[in-house]
C-alpha cells in the first residue's frame, strides 16, 4: 500500500499532478489523504484501539471490539473516510468501463469453471511450473506450508527473508511460526511492515494498516526504529523506513510473496504490488519462494486480463496496480520454489452454500464499502480475514471461534454488489446463520429469545394479549429489541414511542363492518 | 382486484397510522382490501438471526393468512423482501409459493402492478430526504444501487415526484445503510447506533427537513438516534405521503 493510502502524507498538492500537470490518477497520489491539521495534531492524539481478544477457541467478540473503536473517534473517523474514498473511486473507476457488470459476469463465470475443474488445472500448473524449472511444493495446511518453507531456507542457510504481504502467509500464521526458528522475516510492503513492527495482524487485505493514523506510526517507527517521536511527518516517516529497510532488502538471502493469480497454462504466478516489493522480494535474492493459496488458479494467460481490469478498480479505484509482475522461470544462479497451499480450501470447495467464497481475488471492495466494518476496524474480527469475505471465510476455519462473526452485518447486500467476482456475499452471511443455529453456535440466550419470540408471532391470541394491553406494546414489540435484560436498544436511541392504539384495534373499532374473520 | 393486506408487527404497534395509510390509499384506487385479523408478523427477526425453525410456526400462520388473495400488499420492502426470499421454513406447497409470488411492497405494487400516474390528493411541500431500506433496495430492487453501472431507477422517487409541492434532497451517501439490520440493531447496540448517528446527520447535512421511507423500521431506528443526538428531523412513511399527509 501507499504512503497515501494510509493517509500519513501532508497535503502536497503538487505531487497529486504530473508532469503535464494533469492530476495523476494511479494509486498512489489518487486518494485524498485525510488531513489533520498540524496545529490541532497534538491536541488530536489518541490511542490507537486494539482489535479483539482472543481467547483460544472462545467465540470472538467483535461488538466488544468494535466498540472499543468506536470509542477513538479520531480513529474511526478517518478510517471511515479513508475507506469510504476507496468505494468512491472505485465507483468512478467501475463506472469508467461501460461493460462493467460484464466484466464481473465474466470473471465470475472464470473462476467458477475454473474450482470446478480443479484439479485439472492443478496439476497442469504443476507440470508447466516444473518444466520452468520451478521446485513445486504442496501443502495440506498451514502448518505444512511453514514447514516446507522453513525446510527450505534452512538447506540453503538462510538467514534472513523479505517478503511482500500475502494473506495466505497470514492465514497460515508465518510470521508466528517463524519467530522460533532463528530466521528474520523482514515485511516489505510499508503497511504490512508497520503492522509486523507494532507486532499486530493486518486490518485489511489491501491496506493492512488503515486503522492507524499517522500519529500511531510515528510512535511505532520511534519505538522500533528510533525515529523521532514527535515528526508524523508521512514524508520523514516513510524515507526513515525505506533507509532502515532497504539494506535488509538488499542483504536478504531469501525472497519470497504470495500470488495474486496463478496460471495453469505458464505455471506462472501473478502479482499486483503498488510498491514494487513484491519484486524485490522475488528478484533480488538468489532464493526466492513463492506461496500460493490453491484457489489463485485461472486457466490461461489470456484470463489475466479480466481480473486485472477488475482488481484495482475494484480495490483503489486505480486502472491498474504499479507493477503487475509475472514470475516463471528461476534467474540465471537463482531458484525458484513454489508452495501450493489447500488448507481448508478442498473442504470449503465441497460445501455447496459456500463454495463460491473461493472465487475471492482478495481485492478488499466489500471491507470498503461495508458500514459495518468501516466503524468498527478490521482488527476487531479477530480473524485474518475481516469485513465481508472474513465473515463467510472466517467460520470454515473454526467454526466456533467465528460463530459469532456471520452476525456482524446487516445484511445490507453492498458487498455483494461490489464483487468483482460477484459472490453473494450478503447471502452466505444469511445461509451461515443458519447453519451456526442449527448446529447451536449461537448464544442461547439469543436463541432462547427466537424461540420466545417465534412462539408469541405464531399465536395471534397471545402475540394480541401482549400488544392490546394498554402501553405495553413495548414489552413485546419489537421483542428481539427491548425484552432483553440489557435495553440495548435504550443505550444509543431513544426509545419509540407507543401509539394509544395499535394498527389492530384501530381496525376492529373502524372497520368491523368488513368480512375479514373477525372474532 | 382483492388484496391482502398485511401489516408488519412494528408497524401495528408503533406506527398504526402507517398502516391506515396503506389501507386508505389502495381503498383509493378501488381495490378490495382486507385485513385479515389474525394476523402476527413475517418470520423475519427469527430467520434473520438463523433461527429458521423457530420461525416456522409464524410462517405457517402468514401463508393461513393470506391464501386466497391476487395480491398480499405490505408498506414494508424488508418484510416482503423476507416473504418472497426467505420464507422457507416450512413445507414449500403451492399455497406456499403462491403466497410468497403475490406478495409484494407497496412502493413496488402501485409502481409495477397498479402502474400509478398521478396522486391528485397529495400534496407535502417540504425538503425529504429518502431513505431505501436495504432489503428494499437490494433484496427486491426499489431502485438502482449506487454500486452496479446500470442504467439508473427509482421507484420510489417516481412515485414521490408525482407529489405536490416536494423537493427531494440526496445525501452524501444515498444507499448507506443506516445501521438497524434487524436484530443486529440490539446484538451489535454501538456499531448501529453509530451507523445511524451518521446517517441522520448524512440526511440534516442534506438539508432534509423530514425523513421519508417505505420501511418503517429502519426510520424507529434513525427515530431514535436523531432524538438521542438532537437532530431535528422529522420522520414520515412514503405511504402517508401518497396517501395525502399534510405533515
Amino acid at each position: 500500500m501507499s504512503i497515501e493510502e494510509q493517509g500519513l502524507r501532508e497535503t502536497a498538492p503538487e505531487s497529486d499532478h504530473g508532469q503535464d500537470g494533469r492530476r495523476l490518477q494511479h494509486a498512489e497520489a489518487a486518494t485524498k489523504p485525510v488531513a489533520v491539521k498540524p496545529s490541532a495534531a497534538k491536541a488530536a492524539r489518541e490511542p490507537q484501539p486494539r482489535g479483539a481478544k482472543i481467547r483460544g477457541d472462545r467465540p470472538i467478540d467483535q461488538a466488544e471490539a468494535a466498540e472499543r473503536f468506536l470509542a477513538a473517534p479520531l480513529h474511526q473517523k478517518a478510517h471511515d473516510a479513508r475507506l469510504w474514498d476507496l468505494r468512491g473511486k472505485r465507483d468512478v473507476a467501475a463506472f469508467g468501463i461501460p461493460e462493467w457488470e460484464e466484466l464481473r459476469d465474466l470473471a465470475s463465470r472464470i473462476k467458477t469453471h475454473t474450482l470446478a475443474n480443479l484439479d485439472r488445472y492443478l496439476e497442469e500448473f504443476e507440470a508447466n511450473a516444473r518444466a520452468n524449472g520451478v521446485h513445486v511444493h504442496w501443502a495440506a495446511d498451514g502448518a505444512d506450508h511453514n514447514r516446507i518453507v522453513h525446510g527450505i531456507l534452512k538447506s540453503h542457510g538462510a538467514k534472513t527473508l523479505i517478503k511482500s504481504k500475502s494473506m495466505l502467509t497470514e492465514e497460515c500464521g508465518f510470521r508466528h511460526y517463524m519467530a522460533g526458528t532463528g530466521i528474520e522475516v523482514i515485511e516489505t510492503d510499508l503497511g504490512e511492515r508497520i503492522q509486523q513492527l507494532d507486532n499486530e495482524e493486518p486490518s485489511h487485505v489491501v491496506v493492512p494498516a488503515v486503522h492507524k493514523t499517522r500519529f500511531d506510526v510515528a510512535e511505532v517507527f520511534a519505538r522500533t526504529m528510533g525515529t523521532d517521536p514527535e515528526n508524523d511527518d508521512a514524508h520523514y516517516l516513510a524515507e526513515s523506513q525505506r533507509m532502515h529497510t532497504r539494506p535488509l532488502i538488499l542483504e536478504a538471502d531469501a525472497g519470497m510473496t504470495g500470488c495474486n493469480f496463478a496460471i495453469a497454462e505458464t505455471g506462472t504466478v501473478v502479482t499486483c504490488t503498488n510498491e514494487g516489493n513484491a519484486d524485490l522480494s522475488g528478484n533480488v535474492p538468489k532464493l526466492q519462494i513463492h506461496s500460493i493459496g490453491i484457489e489463485k488458479l485461472i486457466p490461461r494467460i489470456e484470463h489475466l486480463g479480466v481480473f486485472i481490469r477488475l482488481l484495482s478498480r475494484s480495490a483503489l479505484g486505480s486502472p491498474i496496480t504499479q507493477y503487475t509482475s509475472h514470475f516463471r522461470k528461476p534467474r540465471a544462479g537463482s531458484e525458484m520454489h513454489m508452495v501450493l497451499v489447500d488448507n481448508g480450501r478442498s473442504e470449503r470447495l465441497g460445501m455447496e452454500e459456500f463454495w463460491t467464497s473461493l472465487k475471492c481475488i482478495r481485492c478488499g471492495a466489500c471491507m470498503n464499502t461495508c458500514p459495518v466494518y468501516r466503524r468498527s476496524g478490521g482488527l476487531s474480527y479477530g480473524a485474518t480475514y475481516s469485513g465481508p469475505i472474513g465473515l463467510i471465510i472466517d467460520p470454515t476455519f473454526n467454526k466456533r471461534k467465528y460463530s459469532t462473526l456471520p452476525f456482524s452485518s446487516t445484511m445490507n447486500g453492498s458487498c455483494t454488489n461490489v464483487c468483482p467476482v460477484k459472490i453473494n456475499i450478503h447471502e452466505q452471511i444469511f445461509a451461515w446463520r443458519k447453519v451456526l443455529a442449527e448446529e447451536h453456535q449461537i448464544p442461547l440466550l439469543k436463541q432462547g429469545m427466537m424461540k420466545a419470540a417465534g412462539q408469541v408471532l405464531s399465536r395471534p391470541a397471545a402475540y394480541r394479549a401482549a400488544i392490546g394491553a394498554a402501553d405495553s406494546a413495548l414489552k413485546v414489540l419489537p421483542r428481539f429489541a427491548v425484552y432483553n435484560p440489557l435495553n440495548t436498544w435504550g443505550k444509543g436511541r431513544e426509545m419509540p414511542e407507543t401509539p394509544r392504539q395499535s394498527f389492530h384495534s384501530w381496525y376492529k373499532q373502524n372497520r368491523m363492518t368488513k368480512q375479514d374473520g373477525a372474532k | 382486484m382483492r388484496i391482502g393486506l398485511f401489516v408488519p408487527c412494528y408497524v401495528d404497534a408503533f406506527e398504526p397510522e402507517v398502516g391506515i395509510a396503506t389501507l386508505e390509499l389502495l381503498e383509493r384506487f378501488g381495490l378490495d382490501v382486507h385485513y385479515p385479523f389474525d394476523q402476527t408478523c413475517c418470520g423475519q427477526p427469527m430467520t434473520n438471526t438463523g433461527c429458521h425453525a423457530e420461525a416456522a410456526a409464524t410462517e405457517a400462520l402468514f401463508v393461513k393468512n393470506f391464501t386466497g388473495f391476487d395480491y398480499v400488499v405490505t408498506p414494508s420492502g424488508s418484510c416482503a423482501h423476507q416473504v418472497r426470499e426467505h420464507l422457507t421454513a416450512i413445507p414449500q406447497t403451492d399455497d406456499v409459493k403462491a403466497v410468497r409470488a403475490k406478495t409484494f411492497e407497496l412502493v413496488e405494487f402501485l409502481h409495477d402492478i397498479l402502474k400509478v400516474e398521478e396522486f391528485p390528493w397529495a400534496a407535502f411541500p417540504h425538503r425529504v430526504g429518502y431513505h431505501s431500506n436495504c432489503n428494499a433496495l437490494r433484496g427486491i430492487h426499489h431502485a438502482r444501487p449506487s454500486e452496479l453501472n446500470k442504467p439508473y431507477y427509482s421507484k420510489p422517487l417516481d412515485l414521490l415526484r408525482k407529489v405536490k409541492g416536494i423537493e427531494i434532497v440526496t445525501p452524501s451517501r444515498p444507499d448507506e445503510c443506516c445501521g438497524f439490520g434487524g436484530t443486529f440493531s440490539v446484538f451489535e447496540p454501538a456499531v448501529s447506533a453509530k451507523m445511524g448517528y451518521d446517517k441522520v446527520t448524512d440526511h440534516a447535512q442534506a438539508g432534509a427537513e423530514y425523513v421519508v421511507s417505505a420501511d418503517s423500521s429502519c426510520m424507529m431506528h434513525q427515530k431514535g438516534c436523531a432524538a438521542r443526538l438532537g437532530t431535528p428531523l422529522k420522520f414520515i412513511h412514503i405511504a402517508r405521503i401518497l396517501n395525502g399527509a399534510a405533515a
